[in-house]
């Protein structure tokens, strides 16, 4: 990333702790769930973030999102200083960062047809907007995210687990948004549509100039996918690099172990295992 | 004699909507010791095999095939009876949600526990010691502790190995694994896949491992069957189907994987043969 480029977000020493409830007589307990995140996204860039469950990722989108308030530090959005719990943030500063999540089968409400649910953010955003402008701005999106236009009267459960996920990126494309956080985008999803979505979502940072945040544990999406990556590992970000330095060169031990943990596809290491398997037998 | 085989198999469901054909005509066989992949993605009807092998299915479910055997017996003839003593002993299975294949509300001691009185007919202390035994034996920590956890206490990688665990409490012949792994993160994956092929290699089980994941594939297999929309596609050793795919949808399927791209974008399934693409907008 060259030093030039406007950034986006960025974070300073995010903080976020749960409390638990104590009960009648027992002591509250606090999990520290962030422990100071400091990073920067740049305009049009992909920035990975890698970590196992329970590691933060996603108390962090939540923050990034506005849905959370951090506890501490400073989140800035193109600059301005933003927290939810202190002062009320204008709907302008909401429009521009949305999310997808993970699972397409329980983000989107299974009563809603798909052409309400690309409306409805048009609808709370700017009700002053003529219907008829509002379908067709709905309409638009449902083919720019590679759907058809018979598909705009239907239900939800009508569709298959990477059509979800189009709706879903449809969804949070509608407001013309300058980031998206991508929450797990493509683990529910097989492999051949897997690949349909990632090329969706590369030629939508394309047109529209999107910063991504894209949060996964899986590394050979990362490697395939990001520009820069960040490793979480129990609330803090303990590296964070370029992508080809990451995969070059490690330099956290538990990068190291997410790295020989994911599995190798390439012709030499079957070879390998396969004969080492032979010799023990 | 291979452990199991399995020559034209058929399922087929009733469905309001007429029959409706989950497999077309698969072959499957494992030998003792031996790793078998059925790899494919969802609706491709790699479950519904295994489950009728097992004889799992519901009764919607018509199931046809011309030789269906398990070590010498017949599973299209057995008795009900029969059958049951070999499902859980000598063929055990293992599925994709650890935590949701546990039950809630009994301890992790008690469920193994219960494997070894239906099976073996053990009792008492006997199954204790056997419980803990098996708890160490897939790696989990201060077993004797463990024996009274309940499922919610524990970890999804630590359900998933107490499930290996009943699994293998009966030294069975034969394990199936649904999807061992698709519900963990990768360490957990690689420590649990690396215990699945050590206990594998030294029972010397047949292991059948129905996945989506090719970089399991890559791990695990010695041989791989490749499934799409009920038939089979494909089947090779593992070095072969990596090296020389057969079958445009075994070729599209590996060129789909993110670490084999070239270039910026990643061929999809439909970019290679029009015939096999994976329809992204069924006709509802």
């Amino acid at each position: 990333m060259s030093d030039n480029q406007e950034i986006i977000l960025s974070a300073r020493g995010i903080t976020r702790d749960y409390v638990s409830a104590g009960g009648l007589f027992g002591k509250t307990e606090t999990v520290h769930a962030l422990k100071g995140i400091d990073f920067d996204l740049y305009r049009g860039e992909t920035l990975a973030l890698v970590g196992e469950s329970g590691c933060g990722k996603s108390t962090l989108a939540r923050i990034l999102t506005l849905i959370d308030a951090q506890t501490d530090g400073e989140l800035l959005i193109r600059g301005n200083p933003v927290n939810i719990a202190k002062k009320k943030v204008s709907a302008e500063m909401r429009r521009r960062i949305q999310i997808v999540f993970q699972n397409p089968y329980g983000s989107l409400n299974p009563r809603q047809k798909v052409g309400a649910v690309l409306e409805e953010p048009l609808k709370i955003n700017n009700p002053e907007m003529p219907a008829e402008e509002r379908r067709q701005k709905a309409m638009d999106m449902l083919l720019k995210v590679g759907l058809q236009k018979e598909h705009f009267g239907r239900y939800p459960h009508m569709f298959s687990g990477g059509q979800r996920q189009r709706i879903a990126i449809g969804r949070a494309l509608m407001l013309n948004p300058r980031m998206l956080v991508l929450d797990e985008p493509v683990s529910a999803l097989d492999l051949s549509i897997q690949a349909q979505i990632l090329n969706l979502l590369k030629d939508l940072q394309e047109e529209f100039n999107l910063s991504y945040l894209f949060i996964s544990h899986d590394l050979s999406v990362v490697k395939y996918f990001a520009d820069r990556v960040m490793v979480m590992y129990f609330g803090e970000i303990v590296e964070s690099a370029t992508r080809d330095e990451i995969f070059a060169n490690p330099q956290h031990d538990y990068t190291k172990t997410l790295l020989a943990a994911t599995p190798k596809t390439s012709i030499e290491s079957i070879r390998a295992r396969v004969n080492a398997h032979k010799e023990t037998a | 004699m291979s452990l199991l085989e399995i020559r034209n198999l058929t399922v087929e469901f009733d469905t309001a909507m007429g029959p409706f054909r989950a497999l077309k005509g698969v072959d499957y066989t494992v030998d003792k010791g031996e790793v078998l992949a059925i790899v494919g993605e969802s609706g491709s009807g790699k479950s519904v095999a295994m489950l009728a092998t097992m004889g799992l299915l519901p009764d919607s479910a018509t199931v046809k095939a011309d030789v269906m055997s398990f070590d010498g017996r017949d599973l299209k003839t057995v008795s009900p009876k029969e059958r049951r003593s070999i499902i859980g002993k000598d063929i055990s299975m293992i599925f994709q949600e650890p935590i949701a294949s546990l039950n809630p509300c009994f301890t992790v001691g008690f469920q193994i526990g219960e494997v070894l009185k239906t099976h073996l007919d053990l009792r008492g202390k006997a199954i204790r010691s056997r419980t803990i035994e098996l708890l160490e034996a897939v790696g989990i920590p201060t077993p004797e502790k463990r024996l009274s956890s309940f499922p919610h206490q524990m970890s999804g990688g630590q359900c998933q190995r107490v499930m290996i665990a009943m699994a293998i409490a009966c030294q069975p012949k034969l394990l199936i694994a649904d999807e061992p792994t698709t519900a963990l993160d990768v360490t957990i994956q690689k420590q649990i896949l690396d215990l699945l092929m050590r206990i594998q290699a030294e029972r010397h089980m047949g292991l059948i491992m129905i996945t989506h994941d090719m970089g399991v594939v890559a791990e695990t297999a010695d041989r791989v069957v490749v499934q799409y929309n009920g038939e089979q596609m494909e089947e090779s050793g593992v070095l072969e189907l990596f090296e020389a795919p057969k079958h445009p949808y075994t070729k599209a399927l590996l060129s789909a994987l993110p670490e084999r791209a070239e270039g910026d974008r990643l061929p999809t399934v439909s970019d290679f043969a029009a015939s096999y693409s994976k329809e992204d907008s069924p006709a509802v």
